[in-house]
């Protein structure tokens, strides 16, 4: 049988060098020793989660993070079954790029999160302080991740946490993106619940606040 | 001998030629700071190419900054490829959806022309304006996106970054034509008065793609050497807060006279390899700035010097190369004092602070 440890380096290995027929036959192979329900939480988000700790220390670059969420979305959905949502009970959530249309940390985050079996609405990029407080309300968004990549974007977040206030409405809020990176402080400064550094921290936050909120 | 006092070119100069000036050499590199000096919006600042004059004219006295920088904002240049620019009252304009968001359009696009562009003829007019006004005490820094960052704003970095791994014939096209008109945008910017050009290049810092694409045929490195050769005066090349490290001796190769360095990274390594090489632009936190008290501020321009200003090949200024809206005067002023005070050679101080 074959160690889970060497699966996951050679799979992680697989999408750093951006090579989706290895990482295809990767996760084949591993059909062999595992269920194939458990490659998602068993290979698949490891190794995504390793990818994310190297770039978060510079050993790996931004564009070898997109490429394998997309390669383990494809892989996904054309070579595992479709997660049975239906038992999961997720509160509604949603993401967004917020006041521009820089959509890459958007799309890994979502790439992880579907990875996870996550049910996320999208609320795409562009999107300002008002129209986001109008969607928040009308599908009673519990959670809210927001990536910026501009510095003004992010402190208008405040704004969003002030409206939501005045509505009377608990929304947990993890924020991320290049100004957090640079102020440790930022996200405290701006009302956010918590900041992710990486898709993976992403996850990790999401789950955290349904604990919270269940 | 040394002189006791020069102009800022002089000691722009001198530090670039890894010698030791009167004094460390400032870029604050502030472009929306002049429409509050002005008292103007952002966008009605960059509606004229005098405002901008005026704006770093006066920045330049009020900071006692070494350089004055033309640069009005990032999205100028896709502006001039028929892009949307989005204007905001607190920050730079920032560009609208990707025009090329679907990337097979890369099929038919041709280069814009610099002279017929409004856009661009306004920063020109600038750079002639400002080069009437500070003519050889000042240097004045142009401006470029490299043929290699500009697809994040014409295509978004989604699509872009797909479009290097999956579609390698586009993909060289689509350098083809951003070279074209990098070198025309560049070459223009000197002709009209510019000491030298900033050549901004985030996609190449190991932050966002790895050493081994940078350096595979076509990509960052073999652009940036190709090009930088065809502009005709000196360059320096910016990572915008992207990490360098690892690819510091491949830049030193471009023919670069600069590199603009993270905050994310120890000054005192890359000043290690750069020394003699190639001089350091850097590379105080912009983000963190705005929260920053004076005496923080002193404390870190005093710390930056110790690791990277002895010997020359140093100039002080941002990570990033655009100061940000919400960095209050007081911050810019005592980053300014900090480095008059503790910026002058020789640093004999500086073995008592190491210690």
């Amino acid at each position: 049988m074959a160690n889970i440890e060497e699966i996951i380096k050679k799979f992680e290995y697989a999408l750093l060098s951006v090579d989706r027929l290895a990482a295809r036959d990767t996760l084949v192979e591993s059909g062999k020793d595992f269920e194939e329900t458990d490659v998602p939480d068993k290979i698949i988000t490891p190794a995504l989660e390793r990818i994310g700790e190297k770039w978060k220390n510079g050993d790996a670059a931004l564009s070898q993070v997109y490429m394998s969420g997309i390669i383990c979305e494809e892989l996904l959905s054309t070579l595992l079954p479709q997660k049975d949502l239906s038992q999961e009970n997720f509160p509604p959530m949603a993401i967004v790029t917020f006041e521009d249309y820089h959509v890459l940390g958007k799309r890994i985050v979502l790439s992880i999160l579907r990875a996870g079996g996550f049910t996320i609405s999208d609320y795409g990029a562009g999107i300002q302080v008002d129209k986001l407080v109008e969607k928040i309300q009308k599908d009673n968004i519990k959670i809210l991740l927001i990536s910026t990549l501009m510095f003004p974007s992010a402190l208008h977040i405040r704004d969003v946490r002030e409206k939501l206030e005045n509505l009377g409405l608990d929304v947990k809020i993890i924020v991320g993106g290049a100004p957090f990176r640079f102020d440790d402080m930022l996200w405290k400064n701006v009302g956010a619940d918590a900041m992710g550094r990486t898709a993976a921290d992403a996850v990790r936050l999401t789950r955290k606040m349904m604990e919270e909120i269940s | 001998m040394k002189k006791t006092s020069m102009t800022s070119l002089e000691r722009v100069l001198t530090t670039l030629n890894h010698k030791e000036p009167d004094r460390v050499p400032l870029f604050l590199l502030t472009t929306m700071h002049g429409a509050k000096e002005l008292g103007l919006s952002v966008k009605t600042y960059f509606s004229k190419a005098e405002n901008v004059v005026e704006g770093q004219l006066r920045l330049l006295k009020k900071y006692r900054n070494d350089c004055v920088s033309p640069f009005f904002y990032a999205s100028l240049e896709v502006e001039a490829w028929g892009a949307e620019v989005i204007y905001r009252d607190d920050g730079p304009p920032n560009s609208g959806a990707p025009f090329l968001s679907d990337s097979q359009k890369i099929r038919t696009l041709e280069v814009p022309s610099v002279r017929l562009s409004p856009c661009l003829s306004k920063m020109l007019k600038a750079i002639r304006m400002l080069k009437d006004k500070v003519q050889d005490k000042v240097p004045i820094i142009g401006v470029v996106m490299s043929p290699f960052s500009l697809p994040v704003m014409q295509m978004g970095f989604d699509k872009y970054i797909e479009l290097m791994y999956d579609h390698p014939h586009l993909f060289e096209r689509l350098m083809k034509i951003n070279e074209e008109f990098c070198v025309q945008w560049a070459n223009a910017q000197l002709e009209a008065g510019a000491t030298a050009i900033c050549y901004f290049d985030p996609v190449s810092s190991t932050t966002l793609i790895p050493r081994y694409m940078y350096i595979s045929a076509g990509f960052g490195f073999e652009i940036a050497k190709r090009t930088l050769a065809r502009i005709n005066g000196p360059t320096a090349t910016h990572l915008a807060s992207g990490r360098c490290l690892p690819i510091v001796d491949d830049l030193i190769k471009t023919g670069t006279a600069a590199i603009g360095v993270s905050c994310m990274e120890s000054l005192a390594s890359i000043k290690g390899i750069c020394k003699g090489k190639v001089s350091i632009l850097g590379n105080l936190n912009g983000i963190e700035m705005a929260r920053w008290t004076s005496e923080y501020a002193e404390n870190i321009v005093k710390e930056s010097i110790a690791k990277a200003a002895k010997g020359g090949g140093y100039i002080l200024s941002d990570n990033h190369g655009e100061i940000p809206f919400q960095v209050p005067e007081k911050i810019l002023l005592a980053i300014s004092e900090a480095v008059h005070k503790w910026g002058r050679y020789p640093l004999d101080w500086i073995e008592d602070y190491e210690k």
